[in-house]
């Protein structure tokens, strides 16, 4: 069974239609890369899959192991294993970061009838994370995201990620605000969690990102649609020749 | 650890939702229904009282009579009948229970809903000592031998009445007139018990003292009154906490704290208010109509209070701080979470009299629901406090978009040395926090819990430890259904 597959989907925010009929099947461990002009519809995607509020489906289907995500509301997508790697990871004041990710796991947990997770075995897994990624200690005794670099935050969404063990990742548009060194640190991270088992769904405006996060397959998404796909090798050609013939093509 | 462990399980059963709904079925001693002077000499005669507190008490209910109810707090409620509440109500005693072992076994079962392990006093002793008030007597009071041989007075204010007639003589009252205002006078008249604290100079009180509330006969207005005194360089951390079962009948809660801080005095308030709210209409909660005054009367004296206030349908009330001493300092850190149709008008007023006098407010307003909140503040730099200083911030929160919070801050400054800063922010819970949460997996309401605590962590974090786990869990108890 795919992992992910999207069928017919149309979506819209605030009755403009974004979504125009995207088809989409993602199976585990692949990685998929979207790619597309602004506008196109590459974050209503994944606002629609993780089930943000204010993104209604209108036609079609995504179906997540089988389950129809219309029916799950945004935490339990994220208990099911949906994990989105955020543009703009939020600030929570007075939150402490590791207290983010204690409850985080224990939501999860609950969702499937289990304990709560023990304090120890909470502080070697995360100690065990932190220390394969490469994050300072300090990072987690700061509250979520307020002050952290952008460099920061993007590391801490992928510690959370690891934390969390999700079935699919993705990532909303990773390299944003990321000079180069940042960015590969934070694809470095991706790259330490990718397993047979689990997928990566990769939103991304530039192909640079990919030159870290390699794809198995890459999409180009136009005018609310997937007007093109093919291997790793179309994300280059993308990058010569721009997004011109698709919107094109789109409108 | 075993106390700290039964605490913890403690509040995470008594927080997991409002489970106070019982009624403890003891046969009461009541007082007819009403106000007059045969009910305040019924009450005094009752308690055994001296001629001296009976004069008080008759002095207070006169000037009361003279009085109309202030009107000027920004909360609405109907009319009250005086007339239509009782004033007393004790729970049956045989001879006085000389030990837990003759205490009523309902009333230690109730104890035990609540979650106050008395019997596991034994285990909780080094922490905190509990002289826990059932609805207007003191029945059990722990661990006053052990701080009795310390020279640190603990106890009922009744039993302080009897056995330390100087002391309440000369502090009673003397913070809080009789004559101060219309809730405050009434207490005066009526009050049945409380708790009375005096830690001797030099003394650092090395244990919190804890005080559990609950009102539990029908109507029953309950007017707690408390004192605590410091005298020089003594220091003493006080906890207070409320439960209340659910009721129907509007109930009035017209409590009195003064504190007394001398010279180098240091006295830590904490409270947790988690008075019964009322249905999702306000139905049937408490009214919370308190006054809550320390003076810093010596010099270096210092006076900290903090509050956590959830519950009551309706709240009026404003820990303030005298600052008579020189260099004296006064500290208000306060949580205010109202949700469905709460109103509360909370605040405080720092009094700066003496030279360099300091004082820092810190408040968090949190409203949810249809509620409707305001911090009342008052900075006042007299004509003397050279130098003195102030800082407040008020930040108020609110939750979906039919609650209302305002922030009514009253600085006056005689002294042109004297600083004063305020500042203040209004936000709301933003969309993108509670997805950011939920994408991580957890549901509205623990996202919202989880966003006000980190809000309010300045606050909380001032609390004793047992104290600022209760606290954690019921701001997340409070905002229950406050969203979607």
């Amino acid at each position: 069974m795919a992992l992910l597959a999207i069928k017919d989907l149309r979506a819209r925010v605030e009755e403009k239609e974004i979504l125009k009929g995207l088809s989409l099947t993602i199976n585990p461990g692949e990685v998929h890369a979207i790619m597309g002009p602004n506008g196109a519809g590459k974050s209503t995607l994944s606002s629609v899959i993780t089930g943000k509020p204010g993104y209604e489906i209108t036609e079609g289907s995504v179906l997540f192991e089988g389950k129809d995500l219309a029916e799950l509301a945004a935490n339990e997508r994220a208990c099911e294993g949906i994990f989105l790697a955020f543009q703009y990871p939020v600030e929570i004041p007075g939150v402490n970061y590791t207290t983010f990710l204690k409850t985080a796991i224990n939501a999860k947990r609950k969702y499937f009838g289990e304990e709560e997770i023990d304090a120890m075995e909470f502080l070697k897994l995360m100690k065990s994370k932190i220390k394969l990624l490469k994050i300072a200690d300090d990072m987690m005794k700061r509250p979520v995201n307020v002050g952290f670099s952008g460099g920061e935050k993007k590391r801490a969404d992928v510690l959370q990620m690891a934390m969390l063990d999700p079935k699919l990742m993705i990532l909303d548009e990773m390299d944003s605000g990321l000079d180069i060194d940042a960015l590969r640190i934070a694809a470095d991270g991706v790259n330490t969690l990718r397993s047979p088992d689990k997928a990566i769904l990769c939103i991304t405006h530039y192909q640079r990102l990919l030159d870290y996060v390699v794809p198995d397959f890459v999409h180009v998404l136009a005018g609310g649609r997937i007007v093109k796909s093919g291997g790793k090798e179309l994300a280059l050609e993308l990058e010569e020749k721009g997004y011109t013939e698709f919107e094109n093509a789109a409108a | 650890m075993a106390a700290t462990d039964t605490t913890v399980d403690t509040v995470r059963e008594v927080t997991e939702q409002y489970k106070y709904g019982f009624v403890t079925d003891i046969e009461s001693d009541m007082a007819p229904k009403g106000l007059s002077e045969d009910i305040v000499r019924f009450i005094s005669a009752k308690k055994e009282e001296p001629e001296w507190m009976l004069e008080f008490r008759l002095r207070a209910y006169r000037h009361w009579l003279t009085l109309k109810e202030p009107d000027w707090a920004k909360v609405k409620y109907p009319p009250i009948d005086y007339q239509d509440t009782y004033y007393y109500a004790a729970p049956k005693k045989k001879d006085g229970p000389a030990s837990l072992d003759e205490v009523d076994a309902d009333l230690l079962e109730t104890y035990k809903k609540l979650g106050i392990p008395i019997q596991e006093q034994e285990i909780l002793a080094g922490v905190v000592a509990v002289d826990a008030v059932f609805d207007s007597v003191s029945v059990a009071t722990t661990y006053k031998k052990k701080l009795a041989s310390m020279g640190v007075i603990f106890g009922s204010i009744s039993e302080a009445i009897k056995e330390h007639p100087e002391l309440v003589k000369k502090y009673l009252g003397s913070v809080v007139p009789y004559s101060d205002n219309y809730f405050a006078t009434l207490n005066c008249a009526v009050f049945t018990d409380g708790s009375f604290v005096f830690v001797p100079k030099g003394l650092r009180c090395p244990m919190e003292l804890s005080t559990y509330f609950r009102i539990n006969e029908k109507n029953t207005g309950q007017f707690e009154r408390t004192l605590i005194v410091c005298e020089e360089g003594a220091y003493v951390s006080y906890l207070e906490g409320c439960t209340a079962p659910q009721r129907d009948e509007n109930q009035l809660h017209a409590a009195v704290v003064e504190l007394v801080a001398l010279d180098d005095a240091e006295i830590k308030y904490s409270t947790v208010q988690n008075w019964y709210p009322g249905d999702k209409n306000g139905k049937g909660g408490i009214y919370n109509f308190v006054t809550k005054r320390a003076l810093c009367k010596g010099k270096n004296s210092k006076v900290s209070w903090t509050q956590v206030e959830t519950g009551s349908a309706v709240t009026w009330k404003y820990p303030s701080c005298i600052l008579q001493g020189d260099n004296s300092s006064g500290e208000f850190y306060s949580v205010a979470i109202t949700n469905n149709a709460q109103q509360a008008d909370t605040g405080t007023k720092m009094i700066h009299l003496g030279k360099n006098t300091r004082s820092r407010i810190i408040s968090k307003g949190i409203a949810a629901g249809k509620s409707d909140q305001t911090y009342r503040g008052l900075v006042r730099m007299q004509g003397k406090a050279e130098g003195a200083r102030n800082f407040t911030q008020c930040d108020s929160l609110l939750v979906g978009d039919k609650c209302g919070a305002h922030t009514v801050p009253y600085i006056e400054s005689r002294n042109p040395t004297a600083q004063v800063e305020h500042e203040a922010t209004t936000s709301r819970i933003s969309e993108e926090q509670l997805f950011y949460c939920m994408q991580r997996g957890l549901n509205e309401e623990s996202a919202v819990a989880l966003i006000v605590n980190g809000f309010c962590k300045e606050v909380l974090q001032t609390l004793p430890m047992e104290f600022a786990v209760e606290a954690q869990k019921l701001v997340g108890i409070s905002l229950e259904g406050s969203v979607g």
